[in-house]
């Protein structure tokens, strides 16, 4: 299903996020248009996961703005935020509660209704219908994982953001997150996903994006296409970017 | 607004659930809380007087003192499981989540209490099962956890965060403590409720000034 969405999944307009005297992004500029998967490439410390964080409103940007589906971050967080669903680098669960525990206090705070369904679908989606009843702290980090993509899935958000999400998941539940991701695309809606595995990033990416420096340093709208130069632009040294001192 | 209670009692609940399997923060408000007025009691030569005198102010003592502990483990069990993230993620006020976590703490020192109280009775020798004392309990739980929730959350990341929330909890609280003191020491000597009301009437006024300014700072202590 394509999108008719007019207005871009995220804009990011001159964001600029320094965490003490280190700049992270520096005057970062990005527009992703709804109903694809991009996938954010780049060196450790290039301002990724910074990034996904200020999508996912877990920090803010010192200045610039942000929106998502035309919703600023900045004014209108919590509805903001219930268009988003976010699995970043820690499931973030309660260990001493059992998966299907977990999922159904972070389905009231999402207000959903029908739980016990939703729950029961979501499960079966990732792949946990069997460990719902196991406390998170018995679970291995994979099945960890999934449970934190069935929470990040029950409200259906427009927006699925995923902090290399393939880490520390066995080739089949890499396999059931790739499902997922495309059922969103054909769903229409959109992924913005970080990765390491730059190949894998490239075969199920619609979109690539290469940040260096705090800056978009290369995108591409047909990754598997543009594999070579996105590969170089990915190992650029970041001086080539920006030769500049923390960002103001 | 009734969605917004929802989500405070969701929160609140979820506290009370953990709690229940773990015993972290009760026991050490219980334990802790006990074990000071233990020690008053034997080093002290209680008579029915001097126990008028000094019990209240060893019992409220000895329950801020025993707050702090439990104050500390209820928000940085939040902070090891990176979960207080995953309750930023909601499509929630930051507000909303300084009531829910609050209401969890109002109720482990409640239940706390429960456990404190009698023993308190017996040690003291003191009849304190009165109504009054269940309005100063209330008013003086109210304003702990709302206070304690707002500095727990801000010193949960620094290093020395067992030192920091006493330093910032306790000062805050003195006047909530006098309150609770002098109220409690009415009401064992026989006064009536026109002789405490003064001060509960602070301890009320501390309580609404202090959830409304900590639901507003919490947001900000939120964002990194």
């Amino acid at each position: 299903m394509v999108s008719t969405d007019i207005q871009p999944a995220v804009e990011a307009r001159a964001v600029v996020k320094n965490y003490g005297e280190t700049a992270v992004l520096r005057g970062l500029e990005l527009s992703l248009p709804p109903g694809e998967v991009t996938v954010l490439l780049g060196p450790n410390g290039a301002g990724k996961s910074t990034l996904l964080r200020i999508l996912a409103m877990l920090t803010q940007a010192d200045s610039g703005s942000v929106s998502i589906h035309g919703v600023d971050l900045a004014a209108e967080g919590p509805r903001a935020r219930g268009l988003t669903g976010s699995v970043l680098h820690s499931p973030m669960l309660y260990a001493d509660m059992t998966a299907r525990e977990n999922l159904i206090f972070f389905a009231g705070l999402y207000r959903l209704k029908d739980i016990d369904e939703l729950i029961a679908s979501n499960a079966a989606r990732v792949g946990i219908e069997a460990n719902l009843d196991d406390r998170v702290r018995t679970l291995s980090h994979g099945f960890q994982k999934r449970v934190a993509l069935a929470r990040a899935l029950m409200h259906e958000p427009r927006l699925l953001l995923l902090d290399e999400p393939e880490s520390g998941l066995d080739s089949q539940s890499v396999s059931r997150l790739d499902n997922v991701i495309d059922e969103y695309r054909r769903a229409g809606r959109t992924v913005v996903m970080t990765t390491h595995i730059v190949e894998h990033g490239l075969e199920i990416a619609d979109r690539a994006v290469v940040l260096s420096g705090g800056v978009v340093g290369l995108e591409s709208s047909s990754p598997a296409g543009d594999r070579a130069s996105i590969l170089a632009a990915y190992t650029l040294p970041y001086e080539q970017y920006s030769t500049q001192g923390p960002a103001r | 607004m009734s969605d917004s209670l929802a989500v405070i009692w969701s929160i609140g609940r979820k506290d009370l659930l953990l709690e229940l399997r773990n015993k972290d923060v009760v026991v050490a408000v219980a334990g802790f809380a006990l074990l000071v007025m233990v020690i008053f009691t034997f080093s002290l030569n209680l008579t029915q007087d001097n126990a008028r005198l000094i019990g209240p102010g060893v019992l409220w003592a000895a329950v801020a003192f025993a707050g702090v502990t439990g104050l500390n483990r209820a928000f940085s069990l939040e902070v090891e499981g990176n979960t207080l993230e995953a309750l930023m993620l909601a499509p929630i006020s930051r507000d909303l989540i300084f009531l829910g976590k609050a209401l969890g703490n109002f109720l482990f020192i409640t239940v706390a209490l429960a456990v404190v109280l009698p023993v308190f009775a017996v040690l003291f020798n003191l009849i304190i099962f009165r109504w009054e004392m269940l309005a100063i309990s209330l008013l003086t739980t109210i304003g702990f956890s709302a206070v304690g929730t707002l500095f727990a959350a801000m010193s949960v990341r620094v290093r020395a965060r067992e030192v920091m929330l006493p330093l910032l909890f306790l000062p805050v609280v003195t006047p909530l403590i006098m309150a609770a003191v002098e109220s409690t020491s009415h009401m064992v000597n026989g006064r009536s409720w026109s002789d405490m009301s003064q001060w509960l009437q602070l301890a009320a006024a501390f309580d609404v000034i202090f959830i409304v300014v900590s639901a507003f700072v919490f947001q900000h202590i939120l964002e990194d």
